[in-house]
């Protein structure tokens, strides 16, 4: 056996009424590497390290950890052994102090009192040793998306892990942020520290990890060193099959000008100029912050514009609420789909509806027969899988949950499209479909506006891009002159 | 035998399921087969009957607040409300001889916009419509005893006595109205796009928002309709009572409160059916009929209706909380 391996797992099984979560996993990870675990949504990944980090009990099955065997965890006793996790959502307490959240449960100075200047020396000394720059004393609440995850890393650095999953920890971070976490990673590695990282994002994958396990359905299917494998091998094992062409092409024949708009600010946003036709897709590109989902918003008016003007197919129109917006075809996918797209508690047919619940009400009264006929035929169109148009949408997968927010805006029969981060957390089979609704919606002559945090996804899609950068319009990019670089030294204004 | 297994498991569950589904209606038929063995009194038309009229003063305040609650909001004015319109209206009708009819015309027009200024304070001033209301009702009370001074205001016409204390055949006319108005309620709320988009704005104000829906009016109207509602019962409760007193409809809140919640309404907001609020409207009905039936004083009733209340709450609590862990384990896995 290898002596260097610390953490084997061996015929994991882990069975939920209907669902088989893991099927006999078997995997082992060694001292000091970086083993990334791909998988779609529901392959198994994140009830593997619920089960390491000991939040549920496998059915049956063996951990071995450092040698010494275990056929359950508890929480407790997975940090006695090094193991820590860090969850997709934060875990930090907003109104505390950095250092007071990063020793949360330890006893930090004297016997009944914390002593906050040993725990302030405490988070400074750990925060050198990562090149943090985070003030101890600051409440957490004040701290942005990508500190608060440094922190994590910090408070899991405390308790002396040996173990530390990651579970999609890069989804809230920008490009340079993640660099940042790369580094700190690079360091716990060279501290013998195995880090399990759990991510969508294959070009992170590669960037970063040493070895790279892929699972489906519940299954291990393979691991190979990064080093010896592509793009194309980890997305054929991940779905199962070939994936021939990742972004369709559109017919290159865009036409009117759908959209203008023309010095727009408010929101945070100023000055900004561009439009978008009729059969296109038009990019947005920049860094976290730099003001993309505001302008969103502005357009979409559901934040309020201080300026400028916006013309919907020639003719200039005022927007001063989603009503409008949605009047005058603009249909908004935004970026947090359960919190600012869907109703969880409501069913399929319900939420897409919902937006035209009024256009198909007689004197007030829901046409039930046009609701049910709508809902059946976007269900059909977008290949939603869901048992019944009434099922939850809380019980639907991320990927078809995107296709009800979807089938609203369609629904509403939107001839403008605003995509927010189309295939956050959305698995690679999905976001396919999602790649190929979008192009066919632009070929049948809706104007799309795409915004997205994915370089591939971004080059890829578009026809057009438009760089914001620090609120204020940084560049238009045609499809010739498209390059990685380009649109990234735009974005962080050094261009 | 695994065959067996997953088989008399999906029976435990569907089992489970229809428990929670219909736990108040099983607390309910409970009740009622526990005190028809225990009294003889309680299962006659005639106890029934009175016990009906009984709660329906409240009930038609409960599916005014029902609105409310679903819309994500908590109306706690609705008692205060009822003792200033209470008063207005009987000095209406007892010193300025205002004639009945106008008078109750006043009285919904006066419940309807004491509800609206809660809407409005709500949005103008964007504070939790807990504290709104809490402020309003101190207001609207201490209003009613400015009014009032001190006396009751008797007198009123003989002719404004039918509606809390008539009948129809059988049939009390409070009983009647809170089945016309409990109707109406139900029907605004599955069938209207406006009953949508009160369950929308509670179950997701964000996404509403985004979706079109204008909050902000949308919370005026529900306290409006909560307003109106009380001021139908203000309207009841005088002409039963048949004295303006500042006493009536104190209290009557946290009856609703207590009925919604007893009933599945959830207190965030998304989520109710006027069908759970009745169920929650009779179990505090029967109970305190019960109670009054068997002699238990007052202080021993509100024991009871308190522990029945966190029973019940606390019940559907921990079967939503089990099944959303099912939920999260199977769709996260």
């Amino acid at each position: 056996m290898d002596s260097d391996i610390v953490l084997s797992l061996r015929n994991l099984v882990k069975r939920y009424p209907g669902v088989l979560a893991l099927d006999h996993v078997s995997l082992d990870f060694r001292k000091g590497e970086v083993h990334a675990l791909l998988g779609e949504n529901g392959a198994g990944k994140s009830t593997l390290v619920k089960v390491v980090g000991g939040a549920i009990e496998p059915d049956s099955g063996v951990i071995r950890v450092n040698g010494r065997e275990f056929t359950r965890m508890n929480p407790h006793l997975a940090r006695s052994l090094g193991i820590e996790v860090i969850h997709q959502e934060f875990n930090l307490v907003p109104p505390l102090s950095v250092a007071e959240n990063i020793f949360l449960g330890d006893k930090v100075g004297g016997r009944r009192l914390v002593d906050f200047k040993v725990m302030r020396e405490r988070a400074v000394a750990l925060f050198q040793q990562f090149n943090i720059a985070i003030d101890p004393d600051k409440p957490v609440r004040e701290l942005s998306p990508a500190q608060q995850r440094l922190v994590e890393i910090a408070k899991a650095v405390s308790k002396n892990v040996r173990i530390l999953i990651m579970d999609e920890p890069s989804a809230p971070l920008s490009v340079s942020e993640v660099e940042h976490m790369f580094e700190i990673i690079q360091r716990l590695k060279q501290n013998g520290v195995t880090v399990i990282y759990i991510s969508h994002r294959l070009e992170e994958v590669f960037r970063i990890s040493d070895r790279v396990s892929v699972m489906r359905d519940g299954r291990y299917v393979a691991t190979r060193p990064t080093a010896d494998t592509n793009r194309k091998e980890l997305i054929s094992l991940m779905v199962g099959r070939e994936l021939t062409e990742q972004y369709p092409a559109g017919t290159g024949a865009p036409s009117d000008v759908a959209l203008e708009i023309r010095h727009l600010s408010g929101n945070g946003v100023r000055d900004i100029s561009f439009y978008v036709r009729k059969g296109e897709i038009l990019g947005l590109s920049g860094l976290v912050g730099a003001g993309r989902t505001e302008l969103a918003m502005v357009i979409f008016g559901a934040a309020p514009a201080e300026g400028g003007e916006i013309w919907v197919d020639g003719k200039r129109v005022t927007i001063n609420s989603p009503a409008d917006a949605i009047r005058h075809g603009i249909g908004l996918l935004p970026e947090d789909r359960k919190g600012q797209g869907l109703f969880l508690e409501m069913g399929v047919k319900w939420n897409i509806c919902f937006p035209i619940v009024r256009r198909i009400s007689r004197r007030g009264l829901v046409d039930t027969k046009a609701e049910q006929e709508i809902a059946a035929k976007y269900k059909a169109r977008l290949d939603i899988r869901t048992p019944s148009l009434e099922q939850r949408v809380k019980n639907l997968s991320g990927g078809n949950q995107q296709k009800v927010v979807l089938a609203k805006a369609l629904a509403a029969q939107s001839d403008i499209l605003i995509f927010d981060e189309p295939t956050k957390g959305i698995d690679v089979g999905t976001k396919q479909e999602i790649y190929k609704l979008m192009r066919e919606l632009a070929d049948n002559g809706i104007a799309i506006i795409m915004i997205s945090s994915d370089m591939q996804e971004l080059l890829g899609m578009s026809d057009r891009i438009v760089v914001l950068c620090e609120g204020a319009f940084a560049g238009e990019v045609h499809r010739e002159q498209f390059s990685q670089n380009y649109i990234l030294d735009l974005a962080s204004g050094t261009h | 035998m695994a065959k067996v297994q997953p088989f008399a498991r999906n029976i435990y569950r569907s089992a489970t399921d229809f428990a929670r589904k219909y736990a108040p209606l099983l607390i309910l038929t409970g009740l009622v087969l526990l005190f028809t063995f225990i009294s003889p009194n309680f299962m006659t038309v005639k106890n029934l009957t009175l016990m009906l009229r009984q709660v329906s003063f409240a009930t038609i305040s409960a599916v005014g607040i029902m609105f409310v609650m679903i819309s994500g909001a908590i109306d706690l004015s609705i008692g205060s409300q009822i003792v200033f319109t209470n008063i207005v209206t009987a000095i209406l009708m007892v010193r300025y001889h205002v004639h009945p009819a106008l008078a109750i015309l006043v009285c919904l027009t006066m419940g309807t916009f004491l509800g609206t200024m809660n809407g409005v304070l709500s949005v103008k001033l964007q504070i939790h419509p807990l504290i709104i209301t809490l402020g309003t009702a101190t207001i609207y009370k201490g209003l009613g005893y400015i009014v009032a001074n001190g006396k009751n205001i008797i007198g009123l016409p003989e002719s404004f006595k039918v509606f809390g204390q008539g009948y129809v055949g059988p049939v009390p006319i409070p009983v009647i109205i809170m089945a016309v108005v409990a109707l109406i309620g139900n029907f605004v709320l599955t069938r209207t796009y406006f009953g949508r988009y009160v369950f929308a704005m509670g179950g997701n104000p964000e996404a509403a928002r985004l979706a079109g829906v204008n909050i902000n009016k949308m919370r005026v109207i529900t306290f409006a309709i909560c307003g109106f509602a009380s001021g139908i019962t203000s309207v009841l409760l005088l002409s039963r009572v048949f004295s303006g007193q500042v006493f009536t409809g104190q209290g009557v809140e946290f009856d609703c409160l207590t009925a919604a919640l007893l009933g599945g309404v959830s207190f965030v907001g998304g989520e109710g059916t006027i069908f759970g609020l009745i169920t929650g409207v009779l179990i505090i009905g029967v109970l305190n009929n019960a109670m009054q039936l068997a002699g238990l004083p007052d202080f021993y009733q509100n024991v009871v209706k308190g522990t029945v209340l966190l029973v019940a709450v606390g019940f559907d609590v921990y079967q939503k909380r089990r099944k959303a862990k099912e939920t999260i384990a199977r769709v996260s896995s």
